[in-house]
């Protein structure tokens, strides 16, 4: 029981809370009590040495929207986000109400009448950015190693096409998120027409914007991997006369796995990274268009919702990462 | 009680060895290496490893080979495996030149080279499934299961391969090789890196399945006594470069072997002392 729940935590990022699980079982107390004071006791530390020091720094900075706002004001802030936001949901719920209200009576007069439904036309709140946002690298990420993985595979099987497609991928590897953005926007606005598609036209953008930006690590990654298989693995595929697809299923992908989502989980920071900058520069909803908002709106509560904002990314690229770290560990063999 | 011999017997014994090899009737031969070169283009110019090699494999015979480090035993044995591109000359199993790798020859590496991401089943089934591709899942299972319990790993099958100890993955890579019912076994050093411990383990492991199956089977190492202990003849392959077979040695002791009878056999220090003679001049 023990056992199995210090694995699971090892596996899933959170292995500075084995001290704990170790600690409740009466575990070697001196020890842990050492173990746990580094792991969570200094960093906690750390934690409000910095909240002090920006605190301090905060007041002494003033800026055109009144002066630079300290933790204090931005935990505030934070709460205000939610509290718009669950009063959206509980308008929205109203909405509602009344639209099923309304259409049950229409229908008791006369049941042949046709009835409007309309959805809930309030403004996205923060919470609705945060998910559009995740939604978008998810999508982007998803494309990115669509392309990635056969590329990379390709590439670290033959030389030929690793010598034929480095400088291509070496060139459009170092561009940035901004200069693919018009370029991605007049060709999805060019060839994606309908209206009423499964995805908006600024998802799609911000979307594929992110894949271009972030398919390159899991490409590069993969293509190491796979030309870098032990030999005694390949010799024995060999011996085996393992069909090329055997090979490459059963060898040549497990082999490299590791490597493949070391790839993944940089290409899905730096999607995380460049998702935020494409939706500001795009005007696609999402955070990125949150800060640009905040930032354009200039009200007094701006900055301490943009350092929400910052905050919040920080957060989720930090449990994006932890997320692949444990998927990591799960494939992994050694 | 097999009459003992003395050092100058085992020393003219040479000539009439070499000979009979090139006398073997070819119907009784499994192995026939002609005149095998290889050349290993290097910077600085070519660089031949073997040169108008011979050796004659009996059916069912056992045999080892020992030479220097680097004289090119591991690219003789890759050459067999059909891995490593012969530059002149021929192999011929059963009569029949080889041209690239095949599950006709199962080969057991240094390494135990096993996909440590596969159940030790699953590391045997991979290959049992490519030579018995008729066979119903069932059938298939039990002959690995067949193989594992044979090197003592009944115990053993649903363990990944990388939670077992090297020793135990090398059986498994004993299994995996005579699963395959090949007509041939190709052995480089398989025993090289454990310790003595084992090694002697694994070596009766080894030849307790062997006994079983007689398949023919050509074996590297650097031990001395690893060869005795397994072989009918010990190849001793000359210093490269353009290494070739230059002497070889009868064992003759009877099977099935003990390894304790072995020891205290008064032909087994004269084997021994002959090859290390060898290898030290
Ligand atoms: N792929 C290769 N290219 C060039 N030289 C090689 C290659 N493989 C082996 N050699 C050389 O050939 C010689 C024989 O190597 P090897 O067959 O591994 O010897 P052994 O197994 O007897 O120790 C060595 O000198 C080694 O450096
Ligand atoms: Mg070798």
């Amino acid at each position: 029981m023990k056992a199995k729940a210090i694995q699971l935590l090892n596996y899933s990022g959170f292995s500075w809370a084995v001290p704990i699980v170790k600690l409740a079982s009466g575990e070697d107390i001196k020890q842990q009590f050492t173990i746990l004071w580094k792991r969570i006791g200094m960093p906690f530390c750390a934690i409000v040495l910095f909240l002090f020091l920006w605190s301090v720094a905060a007041k002494n900075v003033q800026t055109s929207l009144g002066v630079l706002p300290g933790p204090v004001m931005v935990y505030h802030q934070a709460n205000v986000l939610w509290q718009e936001h669950m009063g959206e949901r509980t308008k929205a719920r109203e909405f509602y109400a009344r639209q099923d209200a309304r259409n049950t009576a229409i229908l008791q007069q006369n049941p042949d009448a046709t009835i409007k439904t309309v959805s809930y036309p309030g403004k996205a709140t923060y919470i609705d950015q945060i998910i559009t946002s995740l939604k978008t690298v998810f999508m982007g990420f998803v494309i990115a190693s669509l392309i990635a993985l056969p590329i990379g595979i390709l590439c670290g099987s033959s030389k030929n096409v690793m010598t034929a497609l480095n400088p291509i991928i070496q060139v459009l590897k170092p561009v940035s998120p901004l200069a693919w953005l018009p370029i991605v926007t007049m060709v999805i606005s060019a060839v994606y027409t309908t209206n009423n598609g499964w995805f908006e036209k600024s998802f799609i953008i911000s979307a594929l914007t992110v894949s271009l930006c972030s398919l390159w690590p899991t490409l590069l990654n993969t293509a190491m991997g796979v030309a870098s298989v032990n030999t005694d693995y390949i010799n024995v595929a060999r011996v085996l006369q393992l069909s090329p697809f055997k090979k490459t299923t059963k060898v040549v992908l497990p082999a490299t796995l590791p490597l493949i989502f070391t790839g993944l989980r940089i290409s899905l920071g730096v999607g995380w990274m460049v998702l935020i900058a494409a939706e500001m520069l795009a005007q696609n909803p999402g955070l990125g268009k949150f800060v640009w908002d905040e930032f354009q709106n200039g009200s007094s509560d701006s900055l301490a919702r943009i350092m929400v904002a910052v905050i919040t990314i920080g957060l989720i690229g930090f449990m994006l990462d932890q997320l692949m770290v444990a998927l990591q560990r799960l494939v992994s063999f050694e | 009680m097999i009459a003992t011999k003395s050092r100058s017997d085992l020393k003219q014994n040479r000539e009439k060895n070499l000979r009979e090899m090139e006398e073997m009737s070819l119907r009784e031969v499994s192995l026939d290496i002609k005149n095998l070169t290889k050349i290993y283009p290097t910077p600085k110019g070519e660089y031949v490893v073997l040169e108008d090699l011979n050796l004659r494999v009996r059916e069912g015979e056992f045999i080892s080979i020992i030479g220097h480090s680097g004289c090119g035993k591991t690219t003789l044995l890759t050459m067999i495996a059909g891995l490593n591109e012969i530059t002149g000359g021929q192999i011929l199993l059963n009569e029949f030149p080889i041209t690239g790798p095949g599950p006709d020859r199962g080969v057991i590496f240094q390494s135990p080279s096993l996909f440590p991401w596969m159940t030790a089943l699953e590391n045997v089934l991979l290959g049992v499934r490519q030579v018995f591709p008729g066979g119903s899942k069932k059938e298939q299972q039990d002959i690995c299961k067949y193989y594992l319990s044979k090197v003592g790993l009944e115990d053993s099958f649903f363990k990944k391969a990388s939670d077992l100890s090297q020793g135990m993955q090398q059986r498994v890579g004993i299994a995996r090789a005579f699963a395959l019912k090949p007509k041939i076994l190709l052995l480089d050093e398989p025993f090289g890196m454990l310790d003595s411990l084992t090694r002697g383990e694994l070596q009766d492991v080894l030849l307790d399945v062997w006994n079983r199956e007689k398949i023919t089977a050509v074996q590297i190492t650097h031990d001395v006594d690893e060869a005795i202990f397994l072989a009918d003849r010990v190849i001793m392959m000359t210093s490269g470069p353009k290494a070739q077979v230059g002497d070889i040695l009868k064992i003759e002791f009877d099977r099935p072997r003990d390894r304790k009878q072995i020891l205290e056999h008064v032909d087994y220090y004269k084997y021994r002392e002959y090859l290390i003679d060898f290898l030290e001049h």
